[in-house]
């Protein structure tokens, strides 16, 4: 196997020299899901966004498929990046349909083939074509809204996938959902997925390796079944942290 | 207003309101020609907004009377009194078109704008499928706003002679005829009304549904 992205010794700072991301050198497979796992800060988003040039480092290096990416063409880069964040940001003046079907649109597909691969996908990640091709966004829910999301990221058919919190903002049963079918589907697409979460559960479910980032460093690189054995200072302290978070909400919710 | 009034200016009205309707209407196509691709370019560069927007702002401050008084004596618009009152009531409508346009765009979920980017849609592409139609409502607000204040200011534009139903109004107050006056009142603000509605209802069609 070979890597599908590789991030080697990145740094991104902010113009007034604030430093984001230190020193970062990360490897992520083709055909695996890799977690960035971290606290708010961590830097894990600015990371996933340097994939798709969002953000331009100021040292280091992004290989896309043993290319570096600093010279690639942006458009070209980002229609072959799929992208999904947790605010969803469907177009709203759009169909369901059309939305899904944009990156497609932009690249100056017919129309009858946009609307038989927008309704592929529409089905793959569960939501009925009839009933929804010719919605608009702020008919659907949350988790739909998302669903349509994922299928939009998913149109051009890019080999990588970039998520960032995709299911931050859905309640635990629809989250737990939409781990699932995303699960399923990531089996059998076989596509180089990197997604960013604060939830150790969906890391530990949905992740190949998890990569977690504290203060702009990246502190460790494990597979699942290594990162809850682990003996590291920082790995436990965030389980730690995490499982007590779980707790207090729980007897949030009891009262 | 007696039939024999009617009869006696019945055409001169008609007359003069299609010059209303002709001066605001070339003050507004150019103003919007101006505003529209002048706003969407602040949004590109924002550090420029607040002087341009100012300048636009200071523009409508200047009394409508004293603005038409100022040009009177510049080479080649001077020379004809529409140009005057067309040049005027295009640096009128400026604002209100300018600003809605900068902040219509500026005003969507940025995370619509970030996805458009992230997906590779070009600066065009991202233009007129996602920030234009996102904006329309209120860049036509905005041209809603400016049609409706010229169309009373261009009742002023008579002052310097370019015609248009100020005229009715000037001689009325001049010979204390206060049929004159509302016979050049009434269908201005026929004409004020009649806009607004109907660019009221174009804005509603382009309104697009909140989350």
């Amino acid at each position: 196997m070979s890597a599908a992205i590789e991030f080697r010794a990145i740094a991104v700072a902010t113009p007034q020299g604030r430093r984001l991301l230190n020193d970062i050198s990360l490897s992520v497979e083709a055909g695996t899901t890799t977690v960035l796992l971290g606290r708010s800060g961590s830097g894990k988003t600015t990371l996933l966004r340097t994939v798709n040039r969002m953000v331009e480092p100021t040292g280091g290096e992004v290989l896309v498929n043993g290319t570096p990416i600093r010279n690639s063409d942006l458009i070209t880069l980002r229609r072959s990046i799929g992208y999904v964040i947790q605010e969803t940001g469907l177009f709203p003046h759009f169909t369901i349909e059309r939305n899904v079907g944009v990156v497609p649109e932009a690249e100056g597909c017919a129309p009858a083939e946009r609307v038989r691969r927008s309704h592929e996908l529409l089905l793959a990640v569960g939501l009925d074509p009839a009933s929804f091709a010719h919605r608009f966004p702020h008919q659907l829910s949350g988790g739909q809204r998302q669903r349509v999301g994922l299928a939009r990221a998913l149109a051009a058919d890019p080999k990588i996938l970039l998520m960032d919190e995709p299911f931050g903002a859905l309640d635990p049963l629809t989250r737990g959902e939409m781990q699932d079918m995303l699960r399923d589907l990531l089996a059998g697409l076989k596509k180089t997925v990197l997604l960013v979460t604060h939830d150790l559960d969906e890391a530990l479910y949905l992740g190949d390796q998890i990569a977690l980032l504290s203060e702009g460093k990246l502190i460790a690189c494990l597979e699942p079944h290594e990162f809850l054995r682990s003996g590291m200072a920082e790995v436990q302290d965030y389980v730690q942290a995490f499982r007590r978070g779980e707790r207090s909400a729980r007897q949030v919710t009891r009262r | 207003m007696s039939t024999g009034f009617l009869a006696q200016y019945g055409e001169e009205i008609a007359t003069l309101t299609a010059e209303h309707v002709w001066l605001t209407a070339a003050a507004m196509a150019f103003a919007t020609m101006i505003a529209v691709p002048t706003g969407i370019w602040l949004t590109r560069a924002p550090r420029w907004a607040k002087p341009i927007i100012g300048v636009t702002n200071i523009l409508q401050t200047i009394p409508s009377l004293a603005m038409f008084g100022f040009l009177l004596p510049v080479p080649w618009l001077g020379e004809r009194a529409a140009r005057i009152a067309i040049f005027a009531l295009t640096a009128y409508a400026l604002l209100p078109i300018l600003r809605n346009t900068y902040a219509g765009i500026r005003g969507i979920d940025p995370s619509v704008i970030e996805v458009a980017q992230a997906l590779g849609l070009t600066g065009t592409q991202r233009l007129f499928k996602v920030e234009l139609p996102l904006a329309a409502s209120f860049i036509l607000a905005g041209l809603r706003t400016a049609t409706v204040t010229c169309i009373g200011i261009a009742t002023i534009a008579a002052a310097v002679g370019a015609g248009g139903l100020g005229e009715l109004i000037f001689r009325g107050v001049a010979s204390v005829d206060n049929r004159l006056v509302l016979a050049g009142a009434v269908p201005a603000a026929l004409l004020a009304l009649a806009a607004d509605g109907a660019l009221g209802l174009l804005e509603r069609r382009f309104k697009v549904a909140a989350r």
